[in-house]
């Protein structure tokens, strides 16, 4: 399958336009002048370390955070826009389920606040729960599920309501390896069912380079992009991707690129992590 | 069979749930006795404390009275603990709606809760009429009022960020964010302040009834059954106020139970 290259006719769902923001009067510069495209149906993970802004550059396409100046166009409209029509689903590195709510509670609010009728949301929760293999748990509270199903609510809850969008700020920073790697699968067979688009920030890069379509390689102080790195794996990827002579030659592509950014003492905690 | 082994193990579990409260009612019973036989042999006097039968006998000739007198008193509290403990939410639901109106007020409240309350008993006599169940019900609400609010304050600001952010990801409006987020968030807190507020509304109704008022009142009976010497009697009047301020305590506590059962702390209930 061929790299999905800048210029494939493909229409932008993510227009980053010379994004760049401050924080506190003249103080630190979280991201200076970002441009980054994305099309339908890429998977853009989004890495460097830590305080290069990857989080806020997600919040700021997300309008939880708003840029000093440039501007972010989703799906051609306004970021502002795109987030009241409700146009993606976010996932955050903590499953954020609310604790009063079960597993099905959890994955029809959205569908609750977007005003669908109870009938189809009960239709449609049913899906979410087959679709990240929640069956049997549909009546549990969040207290009751292990960090790897609570993230898997958290999932299925973005996707309920179909965005075209899938936002995720290191949805699996907290998990151990091998839910991870599960999750990871998982992951790519929904968005491969789903044909959704997705921004992944994560600072692992074997993931980045196992889950993408590009990795954009980001360095900090001030926040910028450094290199984009087009992952041509074949896709569906597999378990047996990971072992893949491309693969390591891929993870090594982005660590270099990590370096060239002048990150290496960052590099070296980030291997540490991994 | 099955339902042989199930009544079984039901039986089980009964067993070792006596068995969690055997030393508490050990305790209990150890008390009683203590109270009963000795205390006298100690040559504990009448007036610091009757022994036990004494009281029950005392409580037994004047049940009726007694009886009627703590359903009095008990009103007065139930009606400051409502109206005061709603009034607080109301009041919290406010200020966390407009931050800067929190921020302004929430040291003086907090000040306010600090204050002891009961001290302005013999003042809402004055406002209200000896004679008035208001002067006790007031007493009481003011003193639920401080402790509902700062708690409800806390349970509904305390929200993790992301929480919030997510609601914002779906445009959702203020009264969402409280109906779904805040308020349920807010819950936990709101219920220990109503466990608080149930034994302080007792207390101001009680302490309210000791600066005067209807003859039938709780208080005012302890007060003079302890004027005229009569202390089995005062006792007999204090148990009854204890038996229902506990009664209020756990009936909270109960639609605690229920209301929360999502939450971890009732963990070792569920399954």
């Amino acid at each position: 399958m061929s790299v999905a290259d800048v210029g494939d006719g493909k229409e932008a769902v993510v227009s980053a336009q010379r994004v760049t923001k401050t924080f506190g009067k003249g103080g630190v510069t979280a991201l200076q002048e970002i441009d980054l495209e994305v099309r339908r149906g890429e998977f853009i993970s989004l890495i460097g370390p830590s305080g290069c802004g990857k989080s806020t550059l997600l919040r700021v396409i997300g309008d939880l955070v708003e840029p000093t100046t440039g501007k972010i166009l989703i799906n051609g409209k306004s970021a502002h826009r795109a987030r009241l029509d409700r146009d993606y689903g976010i996932v955050f590195q903590a499953a954020v389920l609310y604790d009063w709510r079960t597993v099905v509670k959890n994955i029809s609010l959205p569908l609750e606040l977007g005003g669908w009728d109870r009938a189809r949301r009960a239709s449609r929760v049913r899906e979410m729960v087959e679709l990240v293999d929640l069956a049997g748990f549909e009546k549990h509270y969040p207290w009751q599920l292990s960090g790897g199903m609570q993230q898997r609510v958290s999932i299925a809850r973005a996707l309920s309501f179909s965005p075209a969008l899938l936002l995720m700020d290191e949805p699996f920073g907290a998990l151990d390896e091998m839910t991870r790697e599960r999750l990871n699968l998982e992951l790519l067979r929904i968005w491969a069912e789903t044909g959704s688009t997705v921004v992944f920030v994560t600072h692992s890069i074997s993931e980045a380079v196992f889950l993408s379509t590009r990795v954009v390689v980001m360095s900090a102080r001030p926040g910028r992009i450094t290199e984009v790195v087009p992952i041509d794996l074949e896709q569906p990827r597999t378990a047996e991707t990971r072992e893949e002579p491309r693969f390591f030659e891929l993870v090594t592509e982005v660590r270099e690129a990590l370096h060239a950014g002048g990150a290496d003492e960052v590099v070296a905690e980030l291997e540490g992590l991994e | 069979m099955t339902t042989i082994a199930h009544g079984e193990r039901r039986n089980l579990a009964l067993g070792r749930r006596a068995g969690r409260w055997l030393p508490a009612l050990a305790v209990f019973g150890f008390g009683l006795v203590a109270w009963q036989w000795i205390l006298p042999a100690l040559g504990v006097e009448r007036f610091l404390l009757p022994p036990f039968s004494d009281v029950v006998t005392a409580f037994w000739d004047s049940r009726d009275e007694l009886v009627r007198a703590g359903w009095i008193t008990f009103k007065e509290a139930l009606g400051g603990f409502v109206l005061g403990c709603s009034l607080a939410f109301v009041f919290a639901l406010a200020l966390a709606r407009w931050r800067p109106l929190g921020n302004a007020l929430m040291p003086y409240l907090i000040a306010a809760n600090a204050v002891p309350i009961v001290a302005f008993a013999p003042i809402t006599n004055a406002w209200f009429g000896i004679l008035s169940p208001w002067s006790k019900i007031v007493i009481a609400a003011v003193l639920c009022f401080f402790p509902v609010l700062v708690n409800t304050l806390r349970g509904l600001t305390s929200v993790r960020p992301e929480s919030l952010e997510l609601m914002r990801s779906y445009a959702a409006g203020q009264p969402s964010v409280f109906r779904r987020v805040r308020i349920p968030n807010s819950l936990p807190f709101v219920f220990s302040a109503l466990k608080i507020a149930s034994v302080l509304a007792m207390i101001g109704a009680v302490v309210g009834d000791y600066f005067g008022g209807s003859t039938e009142a709780l208080g005012v009976q302890i007060v003079s059954a302890v004027s005229l010497a009569q202390y089995e009697t005062a006792w007999a009047a204090i148990l009854v106020a204890s038996i229902l301020g506990i009664a209020f305590y756990a009936s909270v506590a109960v639609v605690e139970r229920f209301a929360l059962r999502w939450h971890p702390s009732t963990r070792g209930e569920a399954q």
